[in-house]
């Protein structure tokens, strides 16, 4: 793509880097081709983050050396990276929400005292942006009014502003819609023809294939592979992730045979009724429902008042009877009791307790049931050790120590642990939030499977995620969320990813 | 973060660092007053430890400690920092001073249960109303417990100059409880066996109250279903909500136990020791027990063990007040601020260091 003579943009050269006894970066060398746009792939704690933010100054590598166009480069901290031509726009954005964007774009990169002649100077360089990459924002909203997608354009354009010619993006795609994830797509394109560098960090490889010039696989601390992307596909990518041959799609999935009604929800809202306003749909036995939608538009509210840990309004059905939703019945306690379990959302505040040990998150939630009791006073240690050890084997967790405590297994193995606890007590109604999110591919095929078991088995299911592969081959039907309501349901088999994308930006489908 | 280096380390090596130096600290002051450091050290474990005199003030202390230092762990292990234990044991005097000289009562085995529980319950309710404020309202429980101190002392003051005090009496305070409440002293236990023990040291049955209330506390926060509700809360409150446990019932009851605990303390002083309620019976014991919690890492036994070394550091203290008069009051409480500071407040000093240890002698392993 380049000719000979032009030196990369960046050059690793065997960088390494353990924290304690974890060897985060082993022996990393790569190229990256000046005007490219270069894929990083691989699972979570494979280590790319780690070598991004070697290159970008958050930590300095134990060995190794870093090349920018050519050139020998010392990167000690931020201001170097950014010295050196290198932007990063990260995953969570960096930016002053009372702030406006052009606030945003000059912090940090003020000259002299006053702000008036860098914001003067800002507002140039941001119109001619706009123009050329197709990126316009009100250089004078608040960071607060813009949506998500604006907000990550503030984050390049600040890059921009610091005359970054290689830039770094970490997971991208993660908070935005499917037509702002190709929109964002087109502005890397438009940076790269402009000769720009981008480095993209992803585990999405569907992106990988639709943006990337040259992708390189990374696993466990090593760099495996890097290939150009037009000679692989994303079976070969996955098999170079995960170090051995991955189903991509869930199998076994029998036709769904539908019994009764077990979750009936009319009108649903949550008590403030901002965020979540006036839900109704139904699951049945043997049945998925997927929530699909992008983050933040009512689905964590929409568990949470399921799930019995904030009060709602409107009426909940379980098996034709009503649950309290608010008052001194309407805790997670008696949800278990009539038979909900529930895989929360967020692994590591709400499902597991990470200082408490394997054994005793494994009754989080059953702890006050008559096998973990000796009384209404003493716990049974011992019967919840033996039987957590029994259900840490059933689902596989490694490794298999009920001693260890929470934050030491990795997140798959974590997720295993709700897992063990939340399905194996054969529940009327589950519901499921992001069963998969920051769980390595490896993890993502077990855990599918055993959603898929316990539907077999005959529990209605509500998954809700943000991952709209995962919802299209878990559910059997679908409805979209935007704004807190429901604005639309299909059944799988008859919709795709475009439909439902435009449905989840709030764009309300052409076929009802 | 607990996950980086062994258990030990954190439990006894930290600790025994931190120790070390404030002690080293502690030499560099003693010696900048131009007295001798070894010679203070000699002082200070004679006096507190040299002889059964020594022991028996010693452990006097140290009993106070295990109730105010049991009293802050259980509130920390739901994440409640209960600094009112001060306030919570001036309350739990008044209720064992109600409870004294309620009634003529016969024999000190049928007072002493309704002392403990008067001192208990008094220290509660006086925790509870900050625990009620903090679940329900959200007011901050270290300024509330905090405010509630200074209402604690205003309210024996009021009391002990207006209501209680002795008739003829020129001090504000109580009179003298009936005899039947006079509760044994350790000279007195231990002659039942036929063991002599001084006479003056004011080391009473309450001691054995605390030591049990150290096993209590250890059943309570690690085999009791209230204990796991209370741990899950302290460290995650938002997986507790999910787990079905009530934020307020877990604030409300640990802090009730706490509030109780502090107030136990005061059977020791003022039905132990005095024998009527006096201004300042609790004698900052409730702050201590904060600098106590630290140290024993919020358990029992850590408890115990950091009680006993106020409790020598108190008695010894006395001692080195007394026989090196250079070191005046003032310079102990500047080496127990030290001990607290480099315990409590400075605990990531030594931390930091010993993970960055433990992580290369572990190196290889990968």
């Amino acid at each position: 793509m380049q000719d000979d003579n032009i030196p990369p943009a960046i050059e690793l050269r065997g960088i390494c880097k353990s924290f304690g006894s974890v060897r985060a970066n082993q022996n990393i060398s790569m190229s990256v081709e000046s005007g490219t746009i270069h894929g990083i792939v691989g699972e979570n704690g494979a280590g790319k983050s780690t070598l991004m933010s070697i290159l970008y100054g958050f930590y300095r590598a134990d060995r190794g050396d870093i090349f920018i166009n050519g050139q020998m480069a010392q990167i000690r901290d931020s201001r170097a990276a950014i010295d050196a031509g290198i932007g990063m726009v990260h995953q969570h954005f960096m930016l002053v929400d009372d702030f406006t964007v052009l606030e945003n774009v000059v912090l940090g990169a003020e000259d002299g005292l006053l702000l008036k002649r860098s914001l003067l100077k800002a507002r140039t360089l941001l119109t001619r942006l706009a123009d050329e990459y197709e990126m316009s924002v009100d250089p004078d909203a608040k960071i607060n009014d813009l949506s998500v997608g604006q907000q990550q354009r503030v984050e390049i354009l600040k890059a921009l502003y610091r005359q970054a010619e290689i830039l770094i993006l970490d997971e991208p795609t993660g908070v935005l819609t499917p037509s702002e994830a190709r929109h964002l797509f087109r502005i890397l394109k438009g940076l790269r023809d402009e000769a720009k560098t981008i480095i993209l960090i992803t585990h999405k490889l569907k992106e990988i294939m639709e943006v990337t010039d040259t992708v390189s696989v990374m696993r466990q601390g090593q760099m495996t592979a890097t290939v150009k992307t037009a000679d692989t596909n994303p079976d070969e990518l996955a098999q170079l992730m995960v170090g051995r041959k991955v189903l991509l799609r869930v199998k076994d999935k029998a036709p769904v045979k539908a019994g009764q009604v077990v979750l009936e929800a009319k009108n649903l809202s949550m008590t403030d009724g901002r965020r979540l306003k006036n839900v109704s749909f139904s699951v049945r036995q043997g049945e998925i429902l997927g929530v699909a939608g992008v983050a933040g538009n009512g689905q964590t509210e929409l568990l949470e008042v399921i799930g019995g840990m904030s009060e709602g309004s409107g009426t909940i059905r379980l098996n034709g009877r009503e649950i309290e939703l608010s008052g001194g019945h309407a805790n997670a306690r008696q949800r278990r009791k009539q038979g909900i379990a529930h895989v929360p959302e967020d692994r590591r505040r709400r499902a597991l307790v990470m200082d408490f040990c394997a054994w005793e998150n494994m009754v989080l939630g059953y702890h006050g049931d008559d096998l973990y009791n000796f009384n209404a006073l003493f716990m049974n240690n011992s019967a919840i050790r033996s039987d957590s050890q029994k259900r840490m084997k059933a689902f596989d967790v490694r490794p298999l120590l009920p001693e260890s405590t929470g934050r030491n297994f990795s997140g798959g193995n974590q997720q295993k642990i709700v897992l063990a606890r939340e399905f194996s007590r054969s529940p009327k109604l589950l519901i499921v939030g992001q069963p998969t999110r920051g769980v390595d591919i490896g993890a993502i095929e077990f855990i599918h499977q055993h959603i898929i078991d316990l539907r077999n088995a005959g529990a209605a299911i509500l998954l809700v995620s943000v991952e709209l592969e995962e919802i299209l081959s878990l559910s059997d039907r679908v409805i979209i969320m935007f704004d807190g309501q429901i604005i639309g349901e299909r059944v799988t088999s008859d919709t795709d990813e475009n439909e439902l994308g435009l449905l989840m930006a709030g764009i309300e489908g052409r076929r009802e | 973060m607990s996950t980086r280096i062994p258990k030990w380390a954190d439990v006894v090596l930290i600790p025994i660092l931190s120790l070390f130096l404030a002690f080293a600290l502690s030499a560099l002051v003693v010696l900048w007053i131009g007295e001798n450091p070894l010679d203070a050290l000699v002082i200070i474990m004679r006096g507190s430890i040299g002889s059964a005199y020594a022991w028996g003030y010693t452990l006097y202390y140290a009993t106070n400690f295990i109730f105010t230092g049991l009293a802050v762990a259980v509130a920390f292990h739901a994440k409640m920092f209960n600094i009112g234990g001060e306030g919570q044991a001036t309350l739990g005097g008044l209720g064992a001073a109600l409870v004294c000289l309620a009634f003529g009562w016969p024999h000190w085995l049928s007072a002493f249960p309704a002392i403990l529980i008067g001192a208990a319950i008094f220290g509660a309710a006086w925790a509870a109303i900050p625990a009620y404020l903090q679940a329900r309202r959200g007011s901050h429980i270290v300024i509330t417990t905090i405010m509630f101190n200074f209402m604690a002392f205003a309210l024996l003051v009021y009391l002990l100059v207006h209501v209680m005090k002795a008739p003829n009496s020129m001090a504000a305070e109580t009179r003298t409880f009936p005899p039947g409440t006079h509760l044994p002293t350790a000279h007195e236990m231990l002659a039942w066996f036929g063991i002599a023990f001084p006479k003056s040291p004011p080391l009473n049955v309450s001691f054995l109250v605390g030591l049990a209330s150290c096993l209590a506390v250890w059943v309570l926060i690690w085999r009791t279903r209230l204990g796991y509700s209370i741990r899950a809360f302290g460290h995650s409150e938002t997986a507790a909500i999910y787990a079905g446990i009530s934020p307020f019932w877990v604030i409300m009851i640990s802090m009730l136990i706490s509030g109780g605990l502090a107030g136990l303390m005061a059977v020791n002083t003022v039905a132990g020791e005095a024998e009527r309620l006096l201004i300042d019976s609790v004698q900052g014991a409730g702050f201590v027990g904060i600098a106590v919690a630290l140290i024993g890492r919020s358990h029992p036994f850590g408890v115990l063990l950091a009680a006993f070394l106020f409790g020598i550091l108190y008695q010894g203290g006395v001692e080195l007040e007394f026989e090196m008069p250079a070191v005046s009051r003032e310079m102990i409480v500047v080496i127990q601020a030290l001990v607290i500071l480099f315990t409590g407040a400075l605990d990531n000093m030594v931390r930091i260091p010993l993970e960055r240890f433990f992580a290369q002698i572990r190196r290889p392993v990968g």
